[in-house]
């Protein structure tokens, strides 16, 4: 670390003069200072983060054989095209889109539907927004549990209802997914309520008033002014919510399991990597899709950042 | 066009009153400008006549109508508000034409009316701009653009003009009054502003505290105000006010021919004689009463009738404002010409009274109204 602690601050490049001795000290206090704040974040991120990114692609060279025991050989960019074109991979990317497309339309839909309800100042409203926002903090564990308990043919909702699934729901290979989905939708919902909400604080209300008055029925004020002036918000939204969809691990894991008839419906790509890693052992396949998985998220987050810019064009 | 009523109209938020049993008649096409410092209520009046407030008690009327349960589309009224409230994600010409938009006019007429607005309000080669690319007064005049292009029955103005640099609020009130006088429509205009009430009202309605001070014409109202609050509200800086005892004095040496004395206005240390008529009127008042001065009806002269010292000479171009410590124990100001000889800090000076009956106002120490009428 001392290597990173001495790296030497350049002056700035119109300086008129040479910085005096002191000053130049001072700087490089300043800096010493700002390197030792965020060395433990770095750690952090290094620890879990950079070195198995930087490992991912190293992994990628190598196949491990199906025979455990035997070592992993050096097979270089081979195993890339094999693995991207397997019936495993593609199917599994076509049911996290699948999946992408069941949760972020109506888990951000039904957020602004709460945020816009909420938002209005009513006495007890804040108990209301605490209930619409608890989700955030639920764990998937215990979520999937009582999703599963809910979805469960015998002592779950449906049964009691009189809808008796056959299979049941959790083992269809139709209602497998959209079972996964709308715990995920469920789950999620809190931060996109939460989201939205901060958005909405963001629309002058004057704005609402003005249109109002300009002769606005409700549903045009929502869709010709909210929507809008809130579309950073919803894109943002949106964005979280793909890479929050597309990394679903748990809700998968436990509520379907590997055990189930339907587990071929419900494999996306997390699931995919980990049971390539864990159970077929194979750490080439696995790191491969990572990597896919990390260059999808990385495009939507540039979407995202070049979308953000536009907002300075909404400001008043 | 229509006129414009409030009839006992109360506003309560929780146990706060904003507006107090508010009574006010704006004519047709007249320009009414609500004038009260922050938080008076003036504000939330607007708002109710624009329908974002719901009346507590009493009732709104346009025109004949009653609009008390009328939503704020149907009533008719177009609205500026202080922030302008353009809709950032529109061009221009899309923010004018939104009202009609709603109101489902055709294409071309509402072409028309959009580009005869833009035209009135020198917007026509921004149309296409947004309203983040404006200027503030750019702005401010796409406000007004919007609200007279569908031709309402009612302007509603709150605070257009502060967020304006001084020289172009000045000539924005100017446009305003233009535009007002030019399409007769009976406008209420809330400001906080005097100058801007003075200038621009056809009549004042002054606020304080959720109530209705007094509703007058600009200079019946600085030259008559009914209560020591309108006194001290308007004219910069405000009338002074002296609270004292009204007392007869020479009953025997300068009785007038009932027998009575002439009356005078008697403070610890100090006694200002009232005019004849001035005391005529208010004779009987009081004992306790505040006597009013404009500091334009105060000048220094070694015969004046209050002693003072001299606090602070401000300069101000035109003229001089000198801020003295009267002895009677109250401060004064006394308004003089630029050209009138400038006294020193700390410098004891008498403050004499303009002989002028209209420079005295008398008012009741306990309510505070006015007493003796008009001058």
């Amino acid at each position: 670390m001392t290597a990173v602690v001495g790296v030497p601050v350049p002056a700035a490049a119109d300086a008129p003069a040479r910085p005096s001795a002191s000053l130049r000290a001072r700087r490089r206090k300043q800096s010493l200072l700002a390197y030792v704040l965020i060395l433990p974040a770095m750690v952090l991120f290094g620890v879990f983060s950079f070195y198995p990114f930087l490992r991912n692609f190293k992994l990628m060279l190598y196949e491990t054989p199906p025979v455990p025991g035997l070592p992993a050989h050096y097979v270089g960019l081979h195993q890339i095209i094999p693995t991207i074109t397997s019936t495993s991979f593609t199917q599994s990317l076509v049911t996290t889109l699948v999946f992408v497309v069941l949760v972020v339309p109506i888990s951000l839909l039904a957020g602004l539907g709460l945020a816009v309800a909420a938002h209005r100042k009513l006495k007890g409203m804040t108990a209301y927004r605490l209930i619409f926002s608890s989700t955030v903090v639920s764990s998937v564990a215990v979520a999937a549990v009582v999703f599963g308990t809910l979805l469960n043919p015998v002592v779950g909702l449906l049964p009691w209802l009189g809808i008796n699934p056959t299979p049941p729901a959790l083992e269809s290979s139709t209602w497998a997914l959209p079972s996964v989905a709308l715990l995920t939708i469920w789950q999620f919902l809190g931060l996109s309520f939460i989201i939205m909400s901060a958005g909405l604080q963001s629309v002058p209300d004057e704005l609402l008033e003005a249109a109002r008055i300009d002769g606005a029925g409700p549903w045009t004020r929502f869709w010709r002014m909210t929507v809008p002036l809130l579309s950073p918000t919803i894109f943002f939204a949106g964005v979280i919510s793909t890479i929050y969809a597309f990394q679903a691990f748990g809700a998968v894991d436990i509520l379907i399991g590997n055990q189930n008839a339907a587990r071929l419906h419900t494999n996306v790509l997390i699931y995919n990597i980990v049971t390539q890693l864990q159970i077929e052992n194979n750490d080439g396949a696995a790191a491969i899709m990572a990597i896919v998985l990390f260059l999808i998220l990385l495009v939507l987050t540039i979407l995202q950042m070049r979308f953000l810019e536009r907002r300075v064009t909404y400001a008043r | 066009m229509a006129q414009v009523s409030l009839d006992g109209v109360t506003k309560r938020f929780g146990d706060t009153t904003a507006v107090d049993d508010l009574t006010l008649h704006i004519t047709d096409g007249e320009l009414l400008v609500l004038l009260g410092s922050s938080g008076c209520g003036k504000t939330t009046a607007l708002r109710m006549v624009a329908g974002l407030e719901e009346v507590t008690s009493g009732t709104v009327s346009i025109g004949a109508r009653v609009v008390n349960d009328v939503d704020p589309k149907d009533r008719d009224v177009a609205m500026v508000f202080q922030s302008y409230a353009l809709y950032p994600h529109l061009t221009v010409a899309r923010n004018i034409e939104f009202p009609l938009r709603q109101r489902g006019v055709d294409k071309e007429e509402r072409a028309a009316k959009v580009k005869r607005a833009a035209e009135t309000l020198g917007l026509g080669t921004l149309l296409d701009r947004k309203p983040g690319q404006l200027s503030g007064g750019q702005r401010q005049r796409v406000a007004l653009a919007r609200a007279i292009v569908r031709e309402p029955l009612v302007f509603l103005m709150d605070e257009p003009l502060s967020n304006l640099d001084a020289a172009l609020r000045v000539q924005t009130r100017a446009d305003i009054v233009e535009l007002q006088s030019r399409l007769s429509t009976t406008t209420l205009y809330v400001t906080h502003d005097q100058v801007e009430a003075m200038t621009m009202g056809h009549r004042i309605a002054v606020m304080s505290e959720g109530k209705l001070q007094q509703v007058a014409a600009p200079e019946a109202l600085y030259n008559a105000p009914a209560n020591t609050f309108v006194a001290r509200f308007l004219g910069s800086p405000g009338m002074n006010l002296m609270e004292g005892m009204l007392v007869e004095s020479g009953a025997l040496a300068g009785a007038d021919e009932g027998g009575r004395g002439s009356l005078s206005v008697a403070f610890p240390g100090a006694s200002v004689p009232l005019p004849a008529v001035v005391g005529e009127a208010v004779r009987g008042a009081g004992p306790e009463v505040v006597l009013g001065l404009r500091p334009e009806a105060l000048h220094l002269s070694e015969d004046g009738a209050i002693g003072a010292s001299v606090v602070i000479v401000e300069l101000l171009g035109a003229e001089t404002h000198v801020i003295c410590h009267a002895e009677t124990g109250v401060t004064i100001v006394v308004r003089q010409s630029a050209s009138a000889a400038k006294p020193k800090i700390g410098e004891a000076v008498r403050i004499a009274v303009d002989p002028d009956p209209a420079a005295y106002h008398l008012f009741d120490a306990a309510s505070g109204a006015r007493l003796g009428g008009a001058p």
